[in-house]
């Protein structure tokens, strides 16, 4: 393995691994906060019960995004000193502003988490609500600095180095807007689908454990809607990329001819060396008419850039098709669970709906694993697509398999243990029947 | 502007040292807790970093952002040179971080939290050290040179050369275990304030005792190899106007830490413990400037262009305005007077 793959692939990793734990907590406040809210609105102390243990994971959950965030930014110059060295000035705005944002993050959850008997319950919901804000606004600067490497603006290039710097134009890069949208629905969507699924699970055993079905209520309020809007958010994204970075749709779709009235290609390899698509469904038309909103427009293929500028074709092709696929599953899922909760019918006692929502857990996560892979990898061989290759931005330590290795092995330690404590957390849960709790602690 | 914000760097810093740093200490406390009240020890350390570890960290993460945005090569730079003990660092803060969650929100029982525990302890014992080391790689100007020759490409240098020989010295380890020192000195002076316990009180003043002898030796240590390996911190340390100054007022202040310990003034002593740590970070920093790595990269001729400088400087005002009152009430929700029952905010 060369140098360069290595770094890529330790960025992989980190990004990969750190992605878990970043959407955990942007989203779990949430679903935490809906339920303390219900519990002081109801007294239903089986919704108290369930913010705690909410928060019992969460805090693992974020104690180890919190870790594994500060490796990230240790490694955009561990790795991409190349990168840091050019960019800094230039887009290192949103990432100190996701450091004041994080700062927050961390300050609330901590009063959130010890706070319990120790501030107003209105002081406690609002501190749930500040992580909450918080959470999304890191999102928001981190991934304004990703759109940035896809769409980089705010500088010009004076023999190869830049001048002109200008950080608020930087942070205004146009793929900024789709981006946050896509990333936050995902990030809501995702959690609110995985917890539902945990609990739904538990419903199968036992439909009427009451726990599980506030449980799944609260899940699904936050997962459903978000699940049902992003196929929208996802088409102004790929509308954004066929504009501005044609040799990523170009990748992501297979499309490796230019062409007008280009087909749609569901699954498929992608086939490099004879420059076309096996084994895809192909809908006529579709394409042009997803990308540009015209079935007869002209999609432009890999062949309208040089080969040394091809992204890997095949990865991000089937990651494509991985989150479409998955995405338009937890959508349509939606949809059945907004219909049968509008009928006021049980959804606990539903069986073949319990059954779509448990296995529709981890979903969500490998949409969004697959959508970073696309939107990296689709990028290369570009770390500043247009500008800086990635070959250039690595550092010139040689060697960096062995920092790859051991930074897996300790994220493949560490996902194994936080999977077991989660594991063990959910086979704790109480098991509690309607009634049971309505006479413990009422609200004031 | 420049020099304002490389200052708030070294605030920022800082504000790590005294604070996270302090959060480490009290893990190297955990790994060496003996004695009857081993166990008491070891959850008033637990009560005492839980809710605020996750907000001290981000001090450093602050630096490292400062460092990338206003002072680009310098950020490049060290995570070139300082590649390896930059990513065992790495490694101790995600094991330090991961395994306190671990201990206190996962099983119960016995087996795990002893595990956790360990880990726990064992890595906020070499995460210091590690930081102390790339400090005192930076002090002793010989990252700045590698760097050079890195840049030059020149070739034939082997490896451990380049990215092993500039922060493995008998200086960098001196300053490691300073920073080890120092940072379990904080931990056991603040956590006798902490305790509600009058023995448990006494464990730790024996051990802020204990580790102030440690600072003594291993800063004088560092002090004494710097003039061969640091020369240039060295001579500012010892010829600077400001030395003598500086010397008298580290000196006062480690005496007053020590003397309120002894005498059980421990508010007193918390503060000058803290006094002590900050001289002994800024008497480098002041002997270092204006550079940043030595002896080439200096505040000028790092930083980045005015317009991204300006905007931090008000970006970092907005963030101060949001975040002060936060850490304020964050600390007084959770280390003012002990106004709870002991371990009642345990979560276990």
């Amino acid at each position: 393995m060369g140098d360069v793959l290595a770094a890529r692939s330790q960025m992989a990793v980190s990004l990969g691994f750190h992605i878990l734990f970043a959407v955990v907590g942007i989203a779990m406040p949430v679903l935490m906060i809906i339920a303390e809210a219900r519990w002081r609105r109801t007294g239903d102390a089986m919704y108290l019960e369930l913010a705690k243990r909410w928060a019992k994971g969460t805090a693992i959950l974020f104690a180890v995004g919190a870790v594994s965030g500060t490796v990230i930014s240790f490694e955009l110059g561990l790795l991409w000193p190349g990168f840091m060295r050019f960019a800094g000035a230039i887009i290192g705005m949103p990432f100190s502003l996701e450091g004041f944002a994080f700062f927050a993050e961390a300050i609330f959850l901590g009063v959130y988490l010890y706070g319990w008997q120790r501030i107003s319950p209105r002081a406690h919901i609002v501190a749930g609500a500040l992580v909450a804000v918080s959470g999304a606004a890191s999102a928001l600067f981190v991934v304004i600095a990703n759109a940035w490497m896809n769409t980089p603006t705010g500088f010009r290039l004076q023999n190869g180095a830049p001048v002109d710097v200008d950080p608020i134009a930087a942070m205004l890069t146009p793929a900024a807007f789709h981006e946050i949208l896509h990333m936050l629905l995902a990030a809501y969507a995702a959690t609110g689908f995985a917890v539902a699924g945990i609990h739904g699970f538990m419903l199968l055993r036992d439909h009427r454990n009451a726990f599980h079905r506030r449980a799944l209520v609260v899940a699904l309020m936050v997962g459903v809607p978000a699940a049902i809007v992003q196929p929208i958010s996802g088409d102004i994204s790929a509308r954004y990329v066929a504009q501005r970075q044609p040799p990523k749709l170009a990748a992501m779709e297979g499309q490796f001819r230019t062409e007008s009235g280009a087909p749609l290609r569901l699954g498929g390899i992608p086939d490099v060396v004879a420059q076309r698509t096996r084994w895809a469904i192909e809908i006529p038309n579709g394409l042009s008419l997803l990308a540009f909103h015209d079935p007869h427009a002209v999609v432009r293929g890999l062949d309208a850039v040089p080969r040394r500028d091809w992204p890997p074709v095949p990865v991000v092709h089937v990651a494509f098709q991985i989150m479409v696929g998955l995405g338009t599953y937890l959508a349509l899922l939606g949809v059945w669970v907004a219909i049968e909760a509008s009928r006021r019918r049980d959804l606990a006692a539903n069986r073949w709906l319990m059954r779509a929502v448990a296995i529709a857990s981890p979903m969500g996560f490998l949409c969004i694993e697959a959508g970073w892979t696309v939107t990296e990898v689709g990028r290369q061989p570009w770390v500043i697509f247009g500008v800086m290759r990635t070959a250039d931005a690595v550092t010139p330590m040689p060697g960096l398999i062995v920092p790859f290795l051991v930074i897996s092995a300790l994220y493949c330690f560490l996902g194994v243990v936080v999977a077991w404590l989660l594991y063990d957390l959910v086979m704790r849960s109480p098991i509690m029947r309607e009634g049971d709790g309505t006479m413990a602690p009422v609200a004031a | 502007m420049a020099t304002a914000i490389a200052f708030v760097a070294l605030v920022a810093l800082n504000a790590y040292v005294l604070l996270g740093g302090a959060d480490f200490g009290g893990g190297v406390w955990d790994f060496f807790a003996t004695g009857p009240r081993r166990a008491e020890q070891r959850a008033l350390i637990a009560e005492a970093i839980g809710p605020i570890w996750e907000a001290n960290h981000v001090w450093l993460i602050l630096v490292v952002v400062l460092l990338f945005t206003c002072f680009p090569p310098v950020f490049s730079g060290l995570a070139i040179a300082l590649h390896i003990p930059l990513t065992l660092m790495l490694i101790g803060i995600v094991l330090r971080g991961s395994a306190f969650a671990f201990r206190s929100y996962g099983s119960a029982e016995d087996g795990p939290q002893r595990r956790w525990g360990r880990v726990f302890a064992i890595a906020s014992l070499l995460t210091p050290v590690l930081l102390g080391v790339c400090i005192g790689a930076i002090a002793s100007g010989r990252v700045g040179v590698i760097l050079e020759q890195v840049y030059r490409g020149g070739g034939g240098e082997s490896f451990v050369s380049l990215y092993v020989s500039p922060w493995l010295s008998p200086f960098t380890i001196a300053v490691g275990a300073l920073a080890l020192s120092l940072f379990a000195f904080l931990a056991a002076t603040y956590l006798t304030v902490e305790a509600d316990d009058a023995e448990l009180r006494e464990d730790f003043r024996r051990r802020a005792l204990a580790a102030a002898i440690a600072v003594f030796v291993t800063a004088f240590l560092a002090l004494l190899l710097a003039r061969s390996h640091a020369p240039r911190v060295s001579a500012g340390l010892i010829a600077s106007a400001w030395a003598p100054l500086l010397h008298v007022l580290t000196a006062v202040s480690a005496i007053l830490a020590i003397a309120a310990l002894w005498t059980r003034k421990w508010r007193v002593a918390r503060v000058a413990a803290a006094a002590q740590a900050t001289l002994i970070l800024w008497g480098w920093a002041a002997a270092q400037a204006p550079y940043l790595i030595p002896p080439t990269l200096t505040i000028g001729n790092t930083a980045a262009p005015r317009r991204t400088l300006a905007l931090f400087l008000i970006a970092l005002a907005l963030g101060a305005v949001v975040l002060f009152p936060s850490i304020a009430y964050l600390f007084r929700l959770f280390k003012s007077a002990r106004m709870h029952e002991p371990g009642a905010n345990r979560t276990k």
